[in-house]
């Protein structure tokens, strides 16, 4: 066991365990929308592994990044749905 | 691994499933000072993806362990950006992006999933049948969930009993090839005994969910996330409500590496010879990025590679090896011709379904007499985040284009650190900024 | 010619398929070879300028007037056009540069383009992601940015239903008076013959001074806002107009995807499609030199494009004295997107004898050319 971190999604901090992908997290959260397409329908994780760039996020102010290839960090504060 | 950075070594292996470990360990028992880059959080590559190491199997974890014992240094969360030449690539480690320069390359990136659009295949909660594997082992929660599972290949069935495992209620495991080629297939398996007990075992672990061959989903439905799939079972349609649908239509080569680098493909997978030698001197591939064939293919590919990076030829070519890396190559084949997507797959997409999920470029969009440049520069398919990863196997399967070109940078670097590394080398720049710690 | 002239246009690129359009409207029939795509070569590689450059007068008055027609064209274009009057920032440097840049305006004026310097603080209003102690800018506000491979494409396409407009897919062997050679075996015959085929125009007509001037691009991922002009800086001719060795100049657009497009390079290597990373290196340290938010955005790609360079600068637009009845509409090196409108224009006007709208003397193929430079 790893114990728990906590993450700030959307403005509301959860706990969440310290070895899972923020990918991991926010599904687990309930979040679906990780992005939003050009007409604004939302999009999620598909292939888990770096390749088709669909569950980006904004983490710590830094637009599009994949959620599948990083950590959760403790205070690490996410932004879902842009 | 700290410290590794920037450092020459004899031989980078750019990936660490079970082909680029096992070229790894052969290269540092020749003596051999070996880095390994892999963009995961930890070695094992998508097939030993994993938080803890003591879930893995037996044969797993005793790779790992000679990695380790041989001195074979691992660089996790490494991604290549881009390659100045074949010695010398561009590497974001971890948000730090330097140079990494060998002697002798070894790419061994594994293969991604092929998707076939469908309508409804953007909706949060479809993934790839791997894609929720590895959200799964990446700490993904589906206790109580519903999940259908569509797709083709022996995937299918460790993600079927990886899911039930996890507590899930899997409603459906669908395979799209036919009963008959799936028992021609498996009798094959009859000379590999342990393979057929691992597939009864997963068959045991999923027991309570059915499995249809010659079926495939057509359509998911939902808004703003997936409520229910519309399914193809053996010629009749089903509607089943549900949370997740893991889907694809089977593996394609991950080649934007090696493109990078230089080397020419085989239609969509890395040209190698009977040593494993790509067609740039002082490269070498092995594993699925050189045809999808199954891990322990790979893993003898990746001795092939690792001795003839060495520069151990003879051992390379020694029969024993040769034998099976043959064999491998005879699997790849079966594989391929058994599990090959059925033509109703191609014809799923309707005009308004987004054929590229980056620029949103949907079926009608595209005239399938154009050529991919054409369609990516009338309507700038391809042209997005993922660079054509996911549309291009697309569409070289339904309008039969040309394998998507890879072209640097890959991954999308930042633009501060790509260009510092693209200029003149950083050990240039300690020097005439009066000399650095770093030296190879 | 009796009537309305049967026109061969070959090189459907933007300045072809604005020639052919231009024909097609004047009354022309019009067929337009192509061996690719519309928009598939130079056209397909370019930023997608519409400027009002001004290295010389002549160059001036080809672009003003040539912008004036895409202002005229604009709204008539699909959306994938992507036409954006985003309006261009010169950015100086320091002071001296920023007097230059004044001294340029009285050029402006003569060609009726709007243009006013600006002192640091309202340049900063303008663009705060600049880095801090530049001078001032230069501010023309009329000049657009596009995506020309969709432009081309639409182009074809309304041409086409002229109904007085073929497009004929195939490659050119040789020209002959009024005559073209397919590669097939094929020989077309027409009253006029126009080569737009860029930089491959010179193997179509042996003598044709045009080099191939290569230059990298790299595309962003999308920053909405980040950038709100077309950022050039002032020393972006001296790289432009000096040939030679091997330089780079900040340029970057806002595209209406909000992404950054980011150059610009030059240099003379023949039609090498290998990125030079040395170069490329060098092109995105000067444009994160000038725009450090640059630093933190995502490099989505990276291609080469060769633009068609003429020794004096100029493109050649006009009759090619040589083989009768063949006029070129070519070397426009990093222009060609800005002037095909009015490169359209004087072709249209020389074909049927009409006045042209600027004077076209400077443009005539056949004047007398300084040495060409060449790579090495």
């Amino acid at each position: 066991m790893t114990g728990n971190v906590t993450i700030v999604v959307d403005g509301v901090p959860h706990p969440v365990p310290a070895d899972i992908t923020l990918a991991a997290a926010l599904l687990n959260l309930g979040v679906a929308a990780f992005r939003r397409d050009l007409s604004h329908n939302a999009r999620g994780p598909v292939c888990g592994m770096g390749t088709c760039f669909e569950c980006r996020v904004t983490v710590d102010g830094v637009t599009n990044v994949r959620a599948c290839l990083e950590l959760v960090r403790a205070g690490m504060s996410v932004q879902s749905g842009a | 691994m700290n410290g590794s950075r920037g450092v020459a070594v004899d031989v980078l292996v750019v990936g660490a499933g079970p082909a680029g470990l096992s070229a790894a360990i052969t290269a540092a028992e020749h003596g051999k000072r070996v880095l390994v880059l892999d963009q995961g959080l930890r070695p094992g590559g998508q097939i030993w993806r994993h938080r803890d190491a003591a879930a893995l199997p037996v044969g797993a974890r005793a790779m790992l362990e000679r990695a380790r014992t041989t001195g074979v240094r691992i660089a996790s969360g490494a991604r290549v950006v881009d390659a100045i030449s074949a010695g010398e690539l561009i590497v974001d480690f971890r948000g730090r992006v330097d140079r990494q320069r060998s002697g002798a390359l070894i790419i061994a990136t594994g293969a991604k999933e092929r998707f076939l659009p469908f309508p409804g295949w953007t909706l949060p909660g479809v993934v790839g049948v791997g894609g929720l594997q590895a959200l799964l082992k990446s700490g993904l929660s589906l206790s109580g969930a519903r999940v259908v599972i569509a797709g083709t290949g022996p995937l299918l069935f460790p993600v079927a009993a990886t899911v039930a495992r996890a507590g899930a209620e899997l409603l459906l495991v669908a395979e799209q090839a036919s009963w008959s080629g799936l028992a021609a297939f498996g009798a094959r398996l009859v000379s590999k005994p342990m393979a057929l007990r691992q597939a009864v075992v997963y068959r045991w672990a999923f027991r309570n969910a059915p499995l249809r061959t010659s079926s495939w989903v057509t359509a998911a439905e939902g808004y703003g996330r997936l409520r229910r799939v519309i399914m193809h079972e053996r010629g009749r349609s089903s509607v089943i409500d549900c949370d997740w649908l893991a889907t694809g239509a089977g593996l394609v080569p991950n080649t934007e590496v090696a493109q990078v680098v230089g080397c020419a493909l085989d239609v969509d997978a890395i040209r190698v010879d009977a040593l494993q030698a790509t067609s740039v001197a002082g490269v070498w591939a092995a594993g699925e990025c050189t045809g999808v064939k199954g891990d322990a293919a790979a893993i003898a590919e990746g001795a092939v590679a690792g001795h003839a990076a060495a520069g151990e030829e003879s051992t390379a070519n020694g029969r024993a090896l040769q034998r099976d890396r043959d064999a491998g190559r005879g699997f790849a084949k079966r594989l391929a011709a058994t599990f090959a997507p059925r033509a109703e797959l191609l014809q799923l997409a309707h005009a308004d379904t987004v054929i590229c999920r980056c620029e949103d470029v949907r079926r009608g969009d595209i005239d399938p007499a154009w050529t991919q440049r054409q369609a990516k520069l009338w309507t700038r398919m391809g042209m997005g985040e993922c660079q054509g990863a996911v549309c291009g196997p697309a569409c070289a399967a339904l309008f039969n284009w040309e394998q998507n070109v890879a072209r640097p940078p890959i991954g999308a670097p930042r633009c501060g650190e790509w260009g510092e590394e693209l200029g003149e080398t950083r050990d240039e720049r300690r020097e005439t900024r009066g000399g650095g710690a770093l030296s190879s | 010619m009796a009537g309305a002239p049967d026109v061969i246009v070959i090189g459907a690129g933007l300045v072809g398929t604005m020639t052919a359009l231009g024909l097609v409207e004047a009354g022309a029939s019009v067929t337009l070879i192509e061996a690719a795509f519309p928009g598939g070569g130079s056209t397909g590689a370019a930023m997608g300028h519409i400027v009002a450059m001004d290295d010389s007068p002549a160059q001036l008055a080809l672009c003003a007037h040539s912008r004036k027609r895409w202002g005229q064209l604009a709204a008539s274009l699909p959306s994938s056009g992507e036409v954006d009057r985003c309006g261009t920032l010169w950015i100086a440097a320091d002071d001296a540069e920023l007097d230059a840049g004044r001294g340029r305006l009285a050029g402006y004026a003569n060609h009726h383009v709007n243009a006013e310097a600006v002192d640091a603080r309202a340049l900063y209003q303008l663009e705060p992601q600049l880095r801090p102690g530049l001078a001032g800018a230069l501010h023309v506000p009329g000049d657009a940015v596009c995506y020309p491979p969709a432009i081309a494409r639409a182009l074809t396409d309304r041409a086409a239903a002229s109904g007085r407009c073929v497009m004929l897919r195939a490659r050119v062997q040789a020209l002959a008076p009024q005559a073209v050679h397919l590669s097939d075996g094929a020989t077309m015959r027409a009253d006029a013959i126009v080569v737009a085929a860029g930089v491959a125009s010179p193997d179509l007509v042996p003598g044709l001074p045009i080099v191939p001037r290569k230059g990298h691009l790299v595309i962003s991922d999308r920053h909405p806002g980040m950038v709100r002009h077309q950022l050039v800086e002032l020393g972006y001719l001296q790289s432009a107009h000096t040939f030679g060795a091997a330089s780079v100049a900040f340029n970057v657009q806002p595209r209406r995807t909000g992404q950054v497009l980011i150059g610009s390079s030059r240099e003379l290597v023949g039609c090498n499609m290998q990125i030079n990373r040395e170069l490329l290196g060098a092109m995105l340290r000067r444009a994160t030199d000038f725009l450090p938010a640059l630093r933190r955005v995502r490099a989505l790609r990276t291609w080469v494009g060769f633009r068609p360079a003429t020794p004096d600068k100029l493109p050649l637009i006009g009759r090619w004295p040589a083989i009768d009845g063949v006029w070129i509409a070519a070397g426009h090196e990093g222009l060609g997107i800005t002037m095909a409108t009015g490169t359209a224009d004087l072709i249209v006007a020389g074909i049927l004898g009409r006045q042209p709208p600027i004077n076209a003397d400077p443009f005539l193929p056949d004047r007398p050319m300084p040495a060409m430079a060449h790579a090495g």
